[in-house]
């Protein structure tokens, strides 16, 4: 039974022969044959690599028993494959970076007043993401959405300079550590990472390498 | 990740021709309707961790109306916001246009066309209510939700939307 037939219906209803002669439309064939594609793709989560390098980390106390040999390989390899894995983070960064710079896909709530952005978080995350706007240091708020990364929804603020984009991802972080702004560069996109009070960030722009930097630490001190 | 993605897939994709249907009254274009629906599934299954309610679909066509919205800002098809109650001129659908004369009024029956025209000529905030209460089967307080507006502007202008389609619709009765 559907809901509101239990509520009467207090308006004057439309006549029978109105109502009989409306058209639901049908969802074209093929669209969602093209949804469930476009689902598998996004679900893929973790890779291998990340998969492997979880197992590495794990099974290091047994290595380290068994021989000293086999503890330098495998911590080598670890550190090699968090490099690789960091690596494939960042791409994962830049390539969500570049997504929101498509039609449609910049902001879910647009707004340059951080008290519309904070509230507008709750509910769909698991955590609440600090917002601050940075107007008066020339990096103006824009708006958030929220985002997905490394199998988990995000934070994405959305931060303007001179016409140039700064994506903002935050998630909680796994450990109290502060951590000073790292730059990187990838595929022609700077990025800055941080961590304070809890929470990990990663700034991803195109804008120069230094005025990033700059905004990182403007917000790590205001969070 | 599979566990929400087979929920996803059990609870969101058969509410697909709810969200065609919707995003298709609303931007009455079978093409980017198809694009839009694409597009809001995908940020669907991106939010779906966090979808805490019990039924999808109103939560899922708040999405597809969304898309929508965005899609009219971006197209500067700002026409849907200006004339916003007053849009009168909106095309007739399946090539079915309003018959001019007196003799062709009273041979005309209801059909199809003329309820899918009258509704198409609606503004979008009518529109909308309408399609969501009279298609989708949406209660005040869902379609009060997915709009993001009180239950009692939902109910006055589900009662204009009424009024103003039987109007429309008067030539054929």
């Amino acid at each position: 039974m559907k809901a509101h037939d239990m509520d009467n219906d207090p308006i004057a209803e439309l006549p029978a022969d109105v109502k009989q002669h409306m058209t639901r439309y049908k969802a074209p064939p093929g669209l969602e044959r093209r949804i469930r594609h476009m689902i598998a793709q996004e679900s893929r989560g973790p890779g291998w690599l990340d998969r492997l390098r979880a197992s590495a980390t794990r099974w290091w106390p047994m290595a380290a028993s068994f021989a000293c040999g086999v503890v330098v390989a495998v911590s080598a390899t670890t550190m090699l494959l968090a490099a690789r894995h960091d690596d494939d983070f960042e791409q994962q960064l830049v390539s969500a970076h570049v997504r929101s710079l498509m039609p449609n896909h910049l902001m879910d709530v647009a707004s340059t007043d951080q008290h519309t952005v904070k509230p507008w978080f709750t509910g769909k995350l698991d955590f609440s993401p600090p917002v601050v706007d940075l107007a008066r240091e020339g990096f103006p708020l824009a708006g958030g959405r929220l985002d997905y990364l490394q199998g988990r929804p995000v934070a994405a603020l959305v931060y303007q300079r001179r016409g140039h984009v700064i994506n903002v991802f935050v998630m909680p972080a796994p450990d109290d550590r502060a951590k000073a702004v790292k730059p990187a560069v990838h595929h022609g996109y700077n990025v800055a990472e941080w961590q304070t009070s809890g929470m990990r960030a990663w700034a991803v722009s195109d804008l120069g390498r230094e005025e990033l930097e700059q905004f990182a630490q403007l917000l790590k001190t205001r969070e | 990740m599979t566990d929400i993605r087979s929920r996803f897939e059990s609870e969101v994709l058969p509410c697909l021709d709810a969200a065609y249907s919707l995003a298709r009254w609303l931007v009455r274009d079978e093409h980017v309707a198809e694009d839009i629906v694409q597009d809001a599934y995908l940020r669907a299954f991106r939010y779906f961790g966090s979808f805490r309610g019990s039924d999808a679909r109103p939560w899922l066509l708040g999405i597809v109306r969304n898309c929508c919205y965005t899609w009219f800002a971006q197209q500067k098809r700002s026409r849907e916001f200006e004339t916003d109650l007053e849009d009168a001129d909106a095309p007739a659908l399946d090539g079915q246009s309003r018959p001019e004369t007196p003799e062709t009024l009273l041979a005309q029956k209801m059909e199809r066309a003329h309820v899918t025209a009258g509704i198409a000529r609606l503004a979008l905030p009518f529109r909308e209510v309408l399609v969501l209460r009279e298609m989708e089967d949406l209660s005040y307080e869902e379609i009060a939700s997915v709009l993001g507006i009180p239950k009692g502007t939902v109910m006055s202008r589900l009662s204009r939307a009424r009024r103003q389609l039987q109007e429309e619709l008067s030539p054929y009765r």
